[in-house]
C-alpha cells in the first residue's frame, strides 16, 4: 500500500514564541512540542483534535508564515528535501497552497477577483475562476467585490477557491468549511478529494470529524501540542480499534456515539504537567505517565501513550 | 421577559432574493429554542435583525412589547457571531475586547476556560476556539437578557463544544437569560434547547 511517494513529513516540529512580559523579563512558550505528521502524493490526511492544540500553526509553520517572535524547531522535509525559508517563499501560493481558517487573511484593498487569480489576467485564468466561482454558487459579480463586502459564508467559499486555481501538489486547508451548509460542505469536500486523487497531498485541519471521516484516508489526532495518534479513517469505525484515551474521547463526543464528553481541559502550556499532557484527564493513568511518552507504531498506526495495546 | 419577532420580511437590496418572508418567532427568557432552517435560508439575517443589526422591510421586533430600537445603551439582546475573528477589534488586546461588554462576573471567564494570560494577547495571537470563548463571554455582560448564538461552535472540537454548551445552558438557566440557537445540527440543538423551531 505504502508504494506512494511522501510529499510532506514533519518530524518532531516544536514552536515557541518569545514573549516580553512587563516585569519578567523574557519568557518562551512551547505551543508545539513533538508534532509528527506524514503525507503522501494522493492521500487525504485529516489533523483533528482539541481546540488550541496546534494544528493552524502548525500549517502556518509549513508556509512559513509564523509571526515575527515565533521559533521553529524539528524538522520539514517536502519532496524529499528539506523545507528551508527560501523555499517556502518560492512554493507558496504556487505548489503549496493553503486556505486559512481566518478570513483575516484576504487582503482587504484587493478585490476578490484580481486576488484570488494573483493579478493573472489571461483568458485561462479568468475561464477557470468563473467556473470554480459557479461551482461555488459565487456570483461573478462577486470578482468585483472587497472582501468586507461579502457575507462570512461567501468569503469561505473564496478562501477555497484559491487551492482549486492552481495546480497545487501540497493542500493545507484550515477549516474551510465551517458557515457552509451541508450540501456545499459535501461539494468542497468532494474537491479536495479530487485534487488528492490527481495526485496532489493534502492536509484537511478540521473540527467536523463526521465530514473528515468521509473523505480521508488517515487521521492525525492532536492534543496540547503534540500529535498523540495517527489512525487509519477505518480506525473510527469503533471505539476499540483506536489506539489513544483522548481519540476514544472524541469518538465518544459524536453526536451518533452519544455527546459524552470528559471532564477538566487541555493544560495551559504553562501548566503542563510532566510526561502525558493528557494525564490529568485520563482514566488508564499510573505512575509511568509522568516520564518520557515515546511516539510509537501499534496496529499498523502511531500512538503516543503507554497503555494503549 | 419576551422577545418577539412579528411578521417579519427581508431581503437584502432590492433585486435580491427574498430572505425572510412573514416570519414570527416569540421567545421567552426561561426558555432555549433551537431554529433549523435549511441551507442558506438567512438563519443568521434573522439573528441580525432580532439583535437589532438589521431592519426588517416588514414586521417589528419587540421587547416586552416595546420595539427593540426604543431601548437605549446597552443591548439586552446580544449576538454570538459564528465567525470570531470578524467581530473583534484586531487591534485591541483581549482585556480591552472584553470591556466593550458589560460587566463580566469572573466565573464567566473561568467556566469558559478562559486562561488569565490570554487577556494580555491580541485576537491574531489565540487560536479559533480561544477567540471564540472571548466572543461568548462578551455576550454574557450583566444586563444580557437574550443571547442569540448563530453556530457557535464550529470553531470547536466535539469535547470542548459540549463543555462550553453545558456551562452556556448552566448560565442562562440560572440568570433567566432566553436562548436562541442556530445550528445546521438537529442532535446539537435537540441535546442544547427546550423546544426547537422550523424556520420555515
Ligand atoms: N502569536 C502567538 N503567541 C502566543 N501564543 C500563540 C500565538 N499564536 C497561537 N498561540 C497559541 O498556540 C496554541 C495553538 O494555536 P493554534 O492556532 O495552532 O490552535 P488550533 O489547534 O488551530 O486551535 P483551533 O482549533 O481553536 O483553531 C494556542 O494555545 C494559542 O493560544
Ligand atoms: S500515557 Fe498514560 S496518561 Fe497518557 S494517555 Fe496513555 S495511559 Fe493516559
Ligand atoms: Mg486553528
Amino acid at each position: 500500500m505504502d508504494k506512494k511517494k511522501v510529499i510532506l513529513e514533519i518530524k518532531n516540529l516544536s514552536i515557541s514564541f518569545q514573549q516580553y512580559d512587563k516585569g519578567f523579563g523574557r519568557t518562551e512558550l512551547d505551543v508545539i512540542r513533538d508534532l509528527n505528521v506524514t503525507v503522501h502524493e494522493g492521500e487525504m490526511v485529516a489533523v483533528v483534535g482539541s481546540s488550541g492544540s496546534g494544528k493552524s500553526l502548525l500549517a502556518h509553520g509549513i508556509l512559513g508564515i509564523l509571526p515575527y517572535n515565533g521559533v521553529i524547531g524539528g524538522t520539514i522535509l517536502y519532496d524529499g528535501g528539506e523545507l528551508t525559508r527560501k523555499r517556502k517563499e518560492q512554493l507558496r501560493g504556487n505548489e503549496i497552497v493553503l486556505v486559512p481558517q481566518s478570513v483575516a487573511f484576504l487582503d482587504p484593498l484587493m478585490k476578490i477577483g484580481p486576488q484570488i487569480r494573483k493579478g493573472k489576467k489571461d483568458p485561462e485564468s479568468k475561464e477557470k475562476l468563473n467556473r470554480i466561482f459557479e461551482s461555488y454558487h459565487l456570483k461573478q459579480e462577486v470578482q468585483e467585490l472587497y472582501p468586507f463586502e461579502l457575507s462570512g459564508g461567501m468569503n469561505r467559499r473564496v478562501l477555497v477557491s484559491t487551492a482549486m486555481m492552481g495546480n497545487p501538489r501540497l493542500v493545507i486547508a484550515d477549516e474551510p468549511t465551517p458557515g457552509l451548509h451541508m450540501k456545499m460542505v459535501r461539494r468542497v469536500m468532494s474537491h479536495f478529494r479530487e485534487l488528492a486523487d490527481r495526485g496532489a497531498g493534502v492536509l484537511l485541519i478540521t473540527h467536523d470529524l463526521e465530514q473528515a471521516l468521509e473523505v480521508a484516508d488517515r487521521v492525525a489526532v492532536f492534543y496540547a501540542g503534540t500529535t498523540v495518534e495517527d489512525a487509519d479513517v477505518s480506525d473510527f469505525a469503533r471505539e476499540e480499534t483506536l489506539r489513544h484515551p483522548y481519540s476514544r474521547a472524541l469518538w465518544r463526543a459524536l453526536p451518533q456515539n452519544g455527546f459524552q464528553f470528559i471532564g477538566g481541559t487541555q493544560p495551559y502550556v504553562k501548566d503542563l504537567p510532566e510526561g502525558c499532557p493528557f494525564g490529568p484527564r485520563c482514566e488508564q493513568f499510573c505512575e509511568a505517565c509522568r516520564g518520557e511518552i515515546p511516539y510509537r507504531e501499534l496496529r499498523g498506526g502511531k500512538v503516543r501513550c503507554l497503555c494503549a495495546e | 421577559m419576551i422577545l418577539e419577532a412579528k411578521h417579519i420580511s427581508f431581503r437584502y437590496g432590492t433585486d435580491s432574493r427574498q430572505i425572510l418572508n412573514d416570519f414570527s418567532l416569540k421567545l421567552t427568557c426561561e426558555e432555549r429554542v433551537g431554529l433549523i432552517a435549511p441551507s442558506g435560508s438567512g438563519k443568521t439575517t434573522f439573528c441580525k435583525i432580532l439583535a437589532g443589526y438589521e431592519k426588517p422591510d416588514e414586521g417589528e421586533v419587540l421587547l416586552d412589547g416595546r420595539p427593540l430600537s426604543e431601548y437605549k445603551g446597552y443591548c439586552p439582546v446580544q449576538m454570538i457571531w459564528q465567525h470570531p475573528e470578524q467581530v473583534v477589534n484586531p487591534r485591541l488586546c483581549m482585556k480591552e475586547v472584553l470591556a466593550e461588554g458589560d460587566h463580566l462576573e469572573q466565573r464567566i471567564a473561568e467556566g469558559l476556560g478562559i486562561e488569565t494570560d490570554w487577556l494580555n494577547r491580541y485576537p491574531a495571537e489565540l487560536s479559533g476556539g480561544e477567540l471564540q470563548r472571548f466572543c461568548i463571554a462578551r455576550a454574557l455582560g450583566e444586563r444580557t437578557r437574550f443571547v442569540l448564538a448563530d453556530e457557535i461552535s464550529t470553531m470547536l472540537d466535539l469535547i470542548t463544544q459540549s463543555q462550553i454548551w453545558s456551562f452556556l445552558i448552566q448560565e442562562v438557566e440560572k440568570r433567566g437569560i432566553g436562548l436562541l440557537a442556530v445550528s445546521h445540527s438537529t442532535p446539537l440543538l435537540k441535546q442544547v434547547c427546550t423546544r426547537v423551531e422550523d424556520l420555515e
